[in-house]
């Protein structure tokens, strides 16, 4: 398969997704398709930072809450469009991702996913916070009206609001490709696999670094603001660890190092605790658990590069 | 004055909760170099099933000698089985691995015994409070216990032959090898003790905290964080630094913050330190080969 014949087939897919949920999918069904798109942004940003840049942050629940905050904020006391929540969480997040990312990033390995598990534990607590509750809205949380489809198309709430998100996600994921590919993606790959070669080189790493950061929270903000867009309501509970630890589990499960593992990740995280909640609550947790621990040995890589593995070896069985 | 008092004493009281979870940490650390991110899960799990015993009838320092029991044991097979084959893979596949042990734990708690929050009971009566009312007798009881714990893992540490070994097998495993000790059966031996001494803090912090699958999740925040205060390459300063934290956490709610804020103090704590400190106040400077 040829690039443009692979280009052509990721056009197709895409209008694919926005065409066939609208005919065949129930409203609720299109709410977790727009989720699934939500989840999908917030677990590429979580790639960008570890599987691309090779730093393990465990609090990317913190930035998504961000994001998820300020659109909620934005709409609820300024009165300000959905739409145009999303510029001012992506920018939001990505400063907030750049002032974490400073000092947590000097320290690196194992105390980076220290600090960042610490930060997704304590944020439900600092969005209840009396201070902040006029804002927030503290422990209630923020209800929010689902917006209509403008232009009077005839779309219904659902509809309009996933091939919005859809919309969003397909913009977002060619920049992370983009991003990727250009000189600070390969810098940062150069990073993870040999910091010193990469310095000997005159990459700076520290610069590299926090940059990567702010873009991961960008991603996983503009995430969060759609998630919260799309649920309608956030409160502090939502935001609790179990929260960064999904992402997580999305981000290993699809593969880290990936543009499109974030997808795979994403409909992972969405669609199996749906399933296992017919046993008990507690079910999809404990899967999570189980699938985490068998991916860390026999496919760590993730979903994305099996894949890559089976279509490479499809493809030498058909030329060979 | 008194007030101030009364925070730093029962402030010591939970603080050497935090302490022994801060030394399990810290001797994983050690000996492997992975944070255990379930350590404070396991601990509650092992407080379940103290819990189940005593409800079966078992008196309660039985269920405490058979949790111990349960917790080695379980603490060593995970090492054997789960850790040990990841321990030269990347940060992330150990990391990934504690998650998922914390998330299995987690959940399997909540499934088995429910969320909602359960008494504990304490071994040391409930009687009026002692010290002119300013400490209750199950803090007494639980910092003695903590403070025997301690001293014995020192003891054992300092003492012992085996100790001996299993502090060569974590600080020089090549020459360790080298000299006939088995470093692999060392490594498990650790984890065993570690997870066994995280049980004692989960027994003893559970009639305070009451008992549920999330409990562990603020004192185990409170343990990092005193492992990183006192330095995590030293077990005498994980001690101090998890008493430390105890008495902060006291001082910072009742003076200063409030205890609305508490995971956030820990978090204040952790990102001063690494970034002030990064070795703490009694650790050294970790080089590593390039």
């Amino acid at each position: 398969m040829t690039q443009t014949n692979s280009r052509i087939l990721l056009v197709l897919f895409v209008a694919a997704a926005a065409v066939v949920p609208l005919l065949f999918a129930t409203g609720y069904q299109l709410f977790q398709l727009t989720l699934v798109v939500a989840y999908a942004l917030s677990v590429l940003g979580k790639n960008l930072v570890t599987g691309y840049g090779g730093q393990v942050s465990l609090g990317q629940g913190a930035f998504y809450a961000v994001g998820a905050y300020t659109a909620a904020i934005l709409m609820e006391h300024f009165n300000v469009p959905y739409w145009a929540t999303l510029p001012v969480a992506a920018i939001t997040t990505g400063i907030v991702g750049l002032a974490l990312g400073l000092p947590a990033l000097r320290l690196g390995g194992l105390y980076l996913a220290l600090v960042t598990f610490a930060l997704a534990v304590a944020v439900p607590q600092l969005l209840k916070y009396k201070l902040f509750e006029d804002w927030t809205g503290g422990v209630q949380g923020i209800v929010l009206m689902k917006p209509d489809a403008p232009f009077g198309l005839p779309l219904d709430n659902d509809q309009w609001l996933y091939l919005f998100t859809l919309a969003v996600g397909v913009v977002l994921f060619i920049a992370a490709t983009n991003l990727v590919r250009s000189r600070v993606g390969l810098a940062l790959m150069a990073i993870r696999d040999q910091p010193l070669a990469a310095e000997a080189m005159g990459v700076e790493l520290s610069r590299y670094k926090t940059l990567t950061f702010g873009f991961g929270a960008l991603f996983t903000g503009v995430g969060g603001a759609l998630g919260a867009i799309a649920v309608g309501f956030v409160s502090p509970d939502s935001f609790s660890i179990a929260l960064s630890l999904t992402l997580f589990v999305g981000m290993v499960i699809g593969g880290a190092a990936s543009i499109s593992g974030a997808v795979y990740g994403a409909l992972f995280i969405v669609f199996m605790p749906n399933f296992a909640e017919q046993i008990s609550k507690a079910v999809p947790g404990a899967i999570f658990g189980v699938i985490l621990i068998l991916f860390m040995f026999f496919a760590p890589g993730g979903i994305a590069s099996v894949l890559a593995t089976q279509l490479r070896r499809l493809r030498a069985a058909r030329t060979g | 004055m008194e007030g101030v008092l009364h925070q730093i004493i029962s402030g010591i009281a939970t603080g050497s909760i935090y302490a022994s979870i801060s030394l399990a940490l810290v001797m994983i650390f050690l000996a492997t170099h992975h944070i255990n991110f379930a350590q404070g899960e396991m601990a509650m799990f092992s407080t379940y099933i103290a819990l189940t015993l005593i409800q079966a009838g078992v008196p309660y320092w039985g269920a405490f000698v058979l949790t111990l029991v349960f917790s080695f044991v379980g603490g060593l097979v995970m090492q054997r089985t789960l850790l040990e084959p990841l321990a030269r893979a990347p940060v992330l596949a150990s990391v990934g691995a504690f998650l998922g042990l914390l998330l299995i734990f987690n959940n399997i708690a909540g499934w088995l015994f429910t969320y909602t929050l359960q008494p504990f009971p304490t071994p040391f009566g409930t009687g009026a409070p002692i010290l002119g009312g300013m400490l209750s007798r199950h803090e007494l009881g639980s910092t003695a216990v903590t403070l025997v714990v301690l001293t014995a893992v020192w003891a054992f540490f300092r003492y012992t032959k085996l100790g001996l070994a299993l502090r060569g097998a974590a600080y020089n495993p090549v020459s360790s090898r080298l000299v006939g000790v088995p470093v692999a059966r060392m490594l498990a031996l650790g984890w065993g003790l570690a997870a066994a001494i995280g049980a004692i803090a989960g027994m003893m912090v559970a009639p305070i905290v009451f008992l549920d699958p999330n409990m562990m999740g603020g004192v185990l925040l409170y343990a990092f964080a005193g492992a990183l205060l006192g330095g995590i390459t030293s077990p005498l300063g994980a001690v101090v630094g998890g008493v430390l934290m105890g008495v902060i956490e006291n001082i910072a709610g009742a003076y200063v913050v409030g205890t609305e804020l508490k995971l956030t103090t820990a978090l204040v704590i952790i990102v001063v330190v690494l970034v002030v400190k990064p070795t703490g106040l009694f650790g050294k400077a970790l080089a590593s080969r390039v």
